[in-house]
């Protein structure tokens, strides 16, 4: 079971904008597509949803073991059994949040008493229980996406389809926000494919991961895997990684954290950590700039045969009376960084 | 005084001194005369006499007219709205060669001359005509496809430019949740279309209880409505008393549907993003519109190529003569209709309409730049949509009660401006303002008020930014509602009728002054003449046309 896509292309007057992806969505879980603003993860999504034509390629619908697929190419988006978010909800201005969640079951002719049922549960679901007589306007952009989101699990579709849900959030309540929409989706059990630029978000909230970058899907599989593994350093950047190293650079720190010679290591902000003064251990930098930030100290650090690496101070904070051109040591921690 | 108050002070000074001028031209111009016009009829002998008017408001034949009025009037809008509604999501949803051109084609019925319509229907279906065979002619079912003709392309207009700013979004979500087209169409579609269907529904039932010039060269005086029985009160039976009675109901009615109608407008909300969709290519689906829009091309094309034919046939062959006979000297000709030749008339009218068309857009900018300033309170917003409805009062009152109103206010001391050449012009442009306001308006609205602001913290003063931010989205339409003014003013012919002097006519009293006339000759030169003026407003829109205003004729 799940949802299958095959070598699709779509282009916008003549200019391509996805070329050759294909993704696989087991059914169950959750797939996150990340990606730069215009690398084509959207146009993805719209035509996974049926809203635009394919140049080439398939998208189907694994029935189940030995059933076969179903192929939805040409079915008209209503028809196929998803459910769509738009990054702003869209809700019916017109209508209550309580009419626009029974939109769909109105769609399916339930029975009153039972959409009046469903709305109530998939209102508690997303934490918006008595909510259902308010008007769209009168929410805030967070109350929007729950409704909108419980509005598409109304609908039971097969797959749901996210764009962007949380970019139009701002930060606090992004975060929180994914938490939830990763709770909600457990205990719905949706199969889901959501579409972010936001690597954190897709961290949070997907089991499985597919980069995207100039309309070609360059990696995918499970989240914890591709993070472990960029497939390049353009992935590993866009994944969060905060500097690739190349070449001989890569040598001292791959050797300083105890793993074997490889082309490029990416590094996590936090994979290097300054050791305790008079520490022997790992490897000796020279300080080019330091700044606080609320939650740890980072510097930049000029390492002998690496160049300029980052590095954050222990739990200890910084050493006092750190000064810039102070010579230091690092310790690498081998989990935070990724061999490409 | 506060530092707040004295900036309260100046925009309340700044919005005075706009206003200023077109309230002044409103006042002396429209106010006074309509208000001169009611008062003679009220105060016959000096003494408010409302008994006459129930008396006229109580006799059979004001039940019949009024009847009359609002049944044509209403079928001609549903009618209009019926096929208006197709042909609106056929020119402005799908793509497909010559679509400006057949746009440009159905908004211009809207600007011809209400007598050149009349004409184009007798003449389609009188006997002998192409459809006399419907046997039509005189009767009030023509006269309903007048109006509809007419109006159509008010609903094209103003529903299509709703629908091609419509964002899909909505749509798509509906259809995402399982929405067949169909369910699309009534959860999603529909409630979007219906203030624009509606307020265009309501300006049309305006344009067709007030019709006058089609009704009178349609209908004759078998069949009279509101507008032509206060001509026939006011110019034939002098019976000043029942057509100022008549005025007042009109007047009353037509405020009322203002009121709902501007309650009904919506601007866009300029903050709000929209994706619109592109227009696509026609699928099998969008079989019936496309026949009904084709129909209305038809439709609306029948007449206009009867009128051409027309002019072009005597006596029974093809024949110039009535063009000809257009420059002719009246003596010559040997019809005793004219004073002057009709190429003088036509000269006249050129010259009265670049009149009129500077005056009209002078007055709707400033109406338009008072209208759209963002209200800082409750009051000041109310006295901005009370200036928005003043300003589409000339819409809805007769324009023969207009008309008749300057003869009797201004024609004696102390205003004594009878004879001005101006006085023509200044009609017409009070006709032509509230087009020309709800031209400016949409746009003026949808800039939107943070481009102003951002371009006043970079440092602009309020005139750089008018030129940064406004100036860029304005200058179309501005030329766009010109065009339209022109138009307007050329067709115009009901304050005008009242108004020309007899040696200095325009086309259109010239017109219907030679179908008064027996005569073939004098039948020919009316069409002639209505040819030469449909091309001339035809020639004008299909300029305008090429601008893409988007809100012209938009209500």
């Amino acid at each position: 079971m799940g949802l299958s896509v095959r070598d699709l292309s779509v282009s916008y007057d003549g200019v391509p904008a996805v070329r050759g992806a294909s993704l696989e969505v087991p059914g169950g879980s959750t797939l996150a597509v990340l990606g730069p603003s215009g690398c084509g993860k959207s146009t993805l999504l719209r035509a996974v949803a049926g809203l635009e034509p394919p140049d080439a390629g398939t998208i189907g619908w694994v029935a189940g073991e030995g059933r076969g697929v179903e192929d939805l190419t040409r079915v008209p988006t209503h028809r196929r059994g998803f459910a769509l978010m738009f990054q702003d909800g869209q809700l019916f201005p017109q209508m209550t949040v309580g009419r626009n969640v029974a939109y769909p079951l109105r769609l399916r002719r339930a029975p009153s008493a039972e959409r009046r049922r469903r709305t109530t549960e998939l209102l508690a679901l997303v934490g918006l229980g008595g909510y259902a007589d308010r008007l769209p306007t009168t929410l805030s952009g967070g109350e929007r996406q729950r409704v909108a989101l419980a509005r598409s699990l109304a609908a039971d579709p097969r797959l749901l389809l996210l764009d962007e849900p949380l970019s139009a959030l701002d930060a606090g309540l992004r975060e929180r926000l994914a938490t939830d929409l990763r709770d909600i989706l457990r205990a719905a059990g949706t199969t889901t494919v959501l579409v972010t630029h936001d690597h954190e978000e897709a961290y949070a909230v997907a089991d499985r991961l597919a980069v995207m970058r100039d309309g070609v899907v360059v990696q995918q599989g499970a989240t914890a895997e591709v993070w472990r593994h960029p497939h390049d350093a353009a992935t590993a950047l866009f994944l969060g990684y905060a500097r690739v190293l190349e070449g001989d650079a890569a040598t001292p720190v791959l050797a300083a954290a105890g793993l074997g010679p490889s082309s490029a290591v990416a590094l996590r902000r936090s994979a290097l950590v300054l050791a305790d003064r008079g520490s022997t251990a790992g490897l000796r930098g020279r300080v080019v700039s330091w700044r606080a930030t609320p939650d740890q100290v980072r510097l930049v650090l000029d390492v002998p045969g690496a160049g300029e690496v980052d590095a954050v101070a222990g739990a200890s904070g910084p050493p006092a009376g750190l000064a810039v051109g102070d010579e230091v040591r690092v310790t690498v921690d081998a989990d935070r960084l990724a061999v490409v | 005084m506060t530092a707040a108050t004295s900036t309260t002070t100046r925009r309340l000074a700044t919005t005075a001194a706009l206003a200023a001028l077109p309230l002044a031209v409103l006042g002396l111009f429209f106010l006074l005369p309509v208000a001169g016009m009611v008062d003679r009829g009220l105060r016959p002998d000096g003494v408010l006499d409302p008994g006459a008017v129930l008396e006229v408001l109580t006799r059979p034949r004001t039940g019949r007219v009024v009847w009359f009025t609002l049944w044509t009037a209403t079928l001609g809008t549903v009618v209009a709205v019926v096929l208006g509604l197709p042909a609106a999501y056929v020119l402005h949803r799908l793509r497909f060669p010559g679509r400006g051109l057949v746009r440009a084609l159905l908004l211009v019925p809207f600007v011809l001359p209400t007598v050149v319509v009349g004409v184009a229907f007798d003449l389609l279906l009188r006997d002998g005509g192409p459809l006399a065979g419907l046997g039509l002619a005189g009767t009030p079912a023509a006269i309903v496809a007048g109006l509809v003709f007419f109006n159509v392309a008010v609903v094209v207009r103003s529903v299509g430019a709703t629908w091609e700013g419509l964002d899909r979004r909505p749509a798509e979500a509906a259809a995402a949740l399982g929405a067949g087209p169909w369910q699309v169409w009534w959860t999603v579609t529909v409630p979007a279309l219906r203030p624009a269907v509606v307020s265009a529904a309501s300006v049309v039932f305006l344009f067709c209880a007030t019709a006058f010039g089609v009704v009178l060269v349609i209908g004759g005086v078998r069949y009279a409505s509101v507008e032509t029985e206060i001509y026939l009160l006011t110019a034939n039976l002098l019976d000043l008393q029942a057509a100022a009675a008549l005025s007042l109901v009109q007047l009353l009615a037509v405020v009322a549907l203002l009121l709902v109608s501007a309650r009904l407008r919506t601007t866009a909300d300029p903050t709000r993003s929209r994706v619109v969709a592109a227009p696509r290519r026609p699928a099998r689906g969008d079989l019936v519109p496309v026949v009904v829009t084709a129909l209305v091309l038809l439709a609306v094309a029948a007449p206009i190529a009867a009128l051409v034919v027309g002019s072009l046939r005597v006596d029974g062959a093809w024949s110039l003569a009535s063009y000809r006979a257009l420059g002719a000297d009246p003596g010559d000709a040997g019809g005793q209709a004219l004073l002057v030749p009709v190429t003088d008339a036509l000269l006249n009218s050129l010259r009265t309409a670049v009149d009129a068309t500077w005056m009209s857009v002078l007055l709707g900018l400033l109406v338009a730049a008072v209208v759209t300033r963002r209200s800082r309170s409750r009051a000041e917003r109310r006295v901005r949509s009370l200036l928005d409805g003043l300003f589409m009062l000339p819409l809805g009152v007769s324009a023969v009660t207009l008309g008749f109103g300057f003869l009797v206010t201004l024609g004696r001391p102390p205003l004594e401006l009878r004879d001005n050449p101006l006085l023509v012009p200044v009609a017409q442009a009070l006709v032509a303002l509230p087009l020309v306001v709800r031209t400016l308006v949409p746009v003026l609205a949808s800039v939107d008020e943070r481009l102003r602001q951002a371009a006043a913290s970079l440092g602009a003063s309020p005139a750089r930014a008018l030129l940064a931010v406004d100036l860029p989205v304005l200058w179309k339409p501005l030329v766009g509602a010109a065009g339209f003014a022109f138009a307007v003013s050329l067709g115009e012919f009901g304050a005008t009728s009242f108004l020309a002097r007899p040696d200095h006519p325009t086309v259109p009293v010239v017109i219907f002054r030679l179908l008064g006339n027996p005569g073939e000759l004098n039948y020919g030169m009316a069409l002639a003449a209505s040819v030469v003026l449909a091309a001339t407003t035809a020639g004008v829109m299909l300029a305008v046309e090429r601008l893409r205003v988007p809100s012209l004729g938009a209500w």
